[in-house]
């Protein structure tokens, strides 16, 4: 491997979050009972013509402006032909040689060796081109005879498809990740992998080290998680090593991943691929996008996840880490936005509670943020009690769990429990008293130099008082009453 | 009542002289009666066609009547009809029922009233200039039938001119309005690209397809085309303009009209007696105040293989989706996917959509693409060019609309390239997208002659109403053939 580079790109099909399909009213909701969103534009009857959804013209010029590409000011839909029970009309309508975005990019972050900062890196985007999808085969459902299922056909999509400029399996993962998280950032993905909402075909090569040519490459098709995608691109690295080693060689070819057994098998050899026959379809006007077109559409977008995380460093005075965390996900930015404005707690608190605790139990629960059984008001109702003192950050644990078993508010929480932490100097010093009348022992061993007994008070004060002592209040205290 | 022109019709019927129902089973009764000599009607409904006399008797006598309710006229089988076969003379298509209506039908029946008789013969796929390749046999030209009607809308054509229906709507996409109308002695209108929906509009060649209407005048003509024309959400060609008052236009004096005579136009190939005719109604439009002007379009002699790259090559892509899965022939035979595909268009589409799908999937494949379709496109783009500087010196353009009279049945079925030599003359105005007509101008060894007329983009009233003022000083236009017997 060390003498061998690899050369990927990747191809990603994203589903566009539309309520219609890309050329005519039909819903794209999925799941719903086969062929009831199959309206004869659809089906391809005679004579019904197609009319471009203008909401998904917007959501692909709205990610061109977000990967910092250049919008076409007129692309052009094409006709690719091919005969398939699930493409109704015999060709899918795409576009070609005028794609609506290209030379765009994203930029990934390498981990750097230990201890070191981790190196972005960027990963041109080629061209990202509106299109149709295809319906679906389903070939288990009846025995003998294949079904054809034409509600996903017609739903838009943007294929996005990078430069060569991958050079490992991680790196494609990476991208993938960055891509993933840009486009339901945007809104114009859900993201939703499992529902086929963002799929990825893989371009692999190897080459020696520090030849300039690319290899042969093949495409691994449908690889749909993120693993998958590293076991595939790292299985088909490897086996195109083999070959070569062997004396072989690596025939262009289109490859199938099988999950179950982390393998890729060959599909079809470029000798077999289709003669798509591409022409601009003259049912279909140039789409033309004008200036102040892309200006309204740039206003919508949301601010991206690398402008997000770098103001929550500066502004929130936020390590990176947590920053990236917070900026995951644009819902969960937001929830911890509104927390720290409504709690007045500070940044960095706010964020330890958020993505340690409350990220820990949705991921316990399987939920997500958007489903938190506490809400930005909840938290920050129980923050506030930690910034008035009413209760310690240690008892707040407790809160927590309550407001998570659905016990209500921090407020009620604490006052059905009785949780309000003791303040008053006069309760702390008895307690301390108390203490020190019971461990005459420890109390000299502590004066005679051992300080690590500190420790030990605290624990025994904070057990009299079941938790509730003001910790600042109970070290203040504490300290001049077992100096000697 | 069928020799009355639509606006004796529409006085007839606001008179009570006769009702809709009357005008309709008067009509239908000439189908019954003559249709099996010509085969100009795949199906009729009269059902259907009684229903919306009656519902049209309804509106007349509310007096929210347009000046096409109650007129009965007949639809290409090329426009889809809700719950009604839309065959496009196809096999392929002989039990496809539509679940929807063409804007056009939506247009003339449902929004201005008229009464549908039925559906039209035509060339299967509208690929034809003849009638001949129609799977529903072959239609006969009521000036002898012998002789063919011209294509694709020879259905359409052959009922009008017979009086089996007042008018018809017949689709042009590189001659098919304008060529048939010419063999039978009608005044047949193809107008601008985008002027008339394309909606369930079956499709040929989408660049080049236009629906338009065949009748025996000008007026009647700009009547249903009024009614037909305008701006559809549901076709992206389609050009959201108002549109003319085509009927207020049709009286214009035509003094000072620039007539431009394209030398292309009257070179070698056309008989004499075409010429003749020609002459003579340059000559009488010279008579109503029109000049002509010599001019050149250069690229014209191209129209005939550019047609033939660009038409075939939508073609292929348009009939792909007829496969046999969701609707349409199915082949019996067929066991595996592939041997469904190839059965099933096999058996569906006859030699002439065979021949021209071959033709458009070589054009468009890889290592052909530029050789061929692109170089049509430049060629388009020229053919274009030359019309656009023409109308810097003329306001319309005059030429045959044909090389000669109608041609025997099965005299050129065996030569597609003189099959396809049939629409030299009316190719170019559906490359360059122009508007244009025909019109009768006289007859050769009584069979009728065409006057072909190209106007600028959206002009088809100025072309109405040239053809309009000639009209009101000749006579051919009204020369009907005898009932077939």
């Amino acid at each position: 491997m060390s003498n061998w580079e690899a050369v990927i790109g990747l191809e990603v099909h994203c589903q566009l979050r539309t309520q219609s399909k890309i050329f005519t009213g039909a819903a794209t909701a999925y799941g719903a009972e086969p062929n009831t969103q199959a309206d004869p534009v659809t089906l391809g009857l005679p004579g019904v013509l197609p009319v471009l959804n203008r909401e998904a013209l917007q959501m692909a010029v709205k990610f061109g402006l977000a990967i910092g590409a250049k919008v076409a000011e007129r692309s052009v839909f094409a006709r690719k032909h091919y005969f398939y029970p699930d493409l109704p009309k015999g060709y899918q309508i795409s576009q070609y040689e005028l794609p609506i975005v290209a030379e765009g990019h994203l930029d990934i972050e390498i981990p750097g060796p230990k201890g070191e900062e981790p190196t972005l890196k960027r990963i041109g985007i080629t061209r990202a081109h509106m299109e149709e999808d295809a319906g679906k085969s389903l070939h288990e459902a009846f025995p003998g005879v294949t079904g054809i299922d034409l509600n996903r056909a017609g739903t838009p999509l943007i294929e996005i498809v990078s430069e060569p400029d991958i050079r490992s399996a991680a790196e494609a993962v990476a991208y993938l990740k960055k891509l993933h998280q840009l486009v339901v950032y945007i809104g114009i993905c859900d993201g939703n992998m499992q529902e086929g909402s963002f799929r990825c075909d893989a371009n692999v090569s190897v080459r020696r080290k520090g030849e300039a040519k690319f290899g042969t490459r093949t495409e691994t098709k449908n690889v749909n998680s993120f693993r998958y995608v590293e076991k595939a691109i790292e299985y088909e690295i490897e086996r195109q090593i083999e070959v070569i080693e062997a004396g072989g060689k690596i025939v262009q070819e289109t490859r199938l991943f099988n999950p179950d057994t982390g393998e890729t098998r060959a599909m079809r050899s470029k000798e077999d691929a289709n003669d798509y026959r591409y022409f601009p379809d003259p049912d279909l006007l140039p789409v033309v996008v004008t200036a102040a077109d892309m200006e309204a559409i740039r206003a919508t977008l949301p601010e991206l996840p690398e402008a997000k995380r770098h103001r929550f460093v500066t502004q929130y005075a936020l390590p990176k880490y947590d920053a990236a965390v917070l900026t995951g996900e644009s819902a969960l930015a937001d929830y911890f936005e509104a927390v720290v404005e409504t709690s007045g707690a500070d940044a960095k608190t706010c964020a330890n509670w958020i993505t340690t605790d409350l990220l820990g139990a949705l991921n316990k629960l399987g939920k997500d943020i958007t489903a938190s059984p506490i809400s930005v008001e909840m938290l920050a109702g129980m923050l506030k009690r930690i910034v008035d003192k009413t209760i310690s950050g240690k008892i707040a644990k407790d809160v927590f769990e309550a407001m998570l078993a659905g016990e209500g508010d921090a407020d009620a929480i604490i006052k059905a429990k009785g949780l309000v932490q003791i303040t008053d100097d006069g309760a702390i010093i008895s307690a301390i008293d108390k203490v020190m009348a019971a461990n005459p022992g420890q109390l000299a061993d502590y004066r005679s130099g051992k300080d690590k007994l500190f420790g030990f008070f605290v624990g025994q004060v904070m057990k009299a008082t079941q938790g509730k002592a003001n910790p600042d209040a109970l070290n203040r205290l504490l300290k001049e009453k077992l100096a000697p | 009542m069928h020799t009355l022109s639509f606006r004796q019709l529409a006085d007839g019927l606001r008179s009570k002289q006769f009702s809709s129902q009357d005008l309709t089973r008067h009509f239908l009764g000439r189908i019954a009666a003559l249709d099996s000599k010509l085969n100009s009607f795949i199906t009729v409904t009269p059902e259907i066609a009684l229903e919306q006399a009656k519902a049209a008797d309804a509106r007349l006598a509310a007096g929210k009547a347009t000046a096409l309710t109650g007129i009965p006229i007949a639809q290409k089988d090329i426009f889809c009809t809700r719950g009604v076969r839309t065959s496009c003379g196809s096999r392929m298509l002989d039990k496809f029922i539509a679940p929807y209506d063409a804007t056009v039908v939506t247009k003339l029946h449902a929004e201005a009233g008229s009464v549908m008789l039925g559906k039209c013969n035509m060339d299967e796929f509208a690929m034809g200039s003849s009638n001949e390749t129609s799977w529903y046999g072959q239609v006969k030209n009521p000036w002898d039938p012998t002789r063919v009607p011209g294509g694709s809308s020879g259905g359409s054509v052959a009922a009008v001119a017979a009086g089996l229906a007042p008018a018809a709507t017949a689709t042009d996409t590189g001659g098919s309005i304008r060529q048939p109308a010419a063999l039978t002695n009608l005044t047949g209108i193809k107008p601008t690209y985008g002027r008339v929906s394309r909606f369930g509009m079956i499709a040929f060649a989408s660049s080049l397809d236009q629906g338009g209407v065949v009748a025996h005048s000008a007026e009647d003509s700009a009547l249903v085309l009024q009614a037909m024309a305008g701006f559809d959400p549901r076709d992206s060609t389609s050009v959201d303009r108002p549109v003319d008052d085509y009927l207020a236009g049709l009286d214009r004096p035509l003094d000072g009209l620039r007539i431009g005579l394209p030398r292309e136009y009257f070179a070698e190939g056309l008989a004499p007696a075409i010429r003749t005719c020609i002459d003579e109604a340059i000559r009488e439009l010279q008579k109503l105040g029109a000049r002509t002007v010599e001019l050149s379009l250069p690229h014209a002699p191209l129209s005939v293989p550019t047609y033939y790259v660009v038409a075939p090559a939508e073609a292929s892509s348009n009939l792909a989706r007829f496969d046999g899965v969701r609707y349409g022939h199915r082949s019996e035979e067929a066991r595996t996917l592939e041997e469904l595909y190839k059965k099933s268009r096999g058996e569906g589409f006859g030699p002439e959509v065979q021949r021209r799908i071959m033709i458009g999937t070589y054009v468009l494949s890889h290592g052909y693409y530029d050789a061929y379709y692109l170089q049509a496109q430049k060629v388009r783009k020229l053919i274009y060019e030359d019309f656009r500087k023409a109308f810097e010196q003329c306001d319309v353009v005059l030429g045959p609309t044909t090389t000669d009279v109608a041609f025997e049945l099965g005299s050129k079925s065996d030569d597609p390239v003189s099959m396809y030599l049939n629409d030299i003359y009316t190719i170019a105005a559906n490359l360059a997208g122009i508007p244009a007509m025909s019109l009768p101008c006289g007859f050769v060894r009584g069979l009728p002659v065409g006057l072909q007329l190209m106007g600028n983009f959206f002009e088809e009233g100025r072309l109405l109403n040239v053809a309009h003022r000639y009209q009101q000083a000749t006579d051919w236009h009204t020369r009907r053939p005898p009932d077939p017997s």
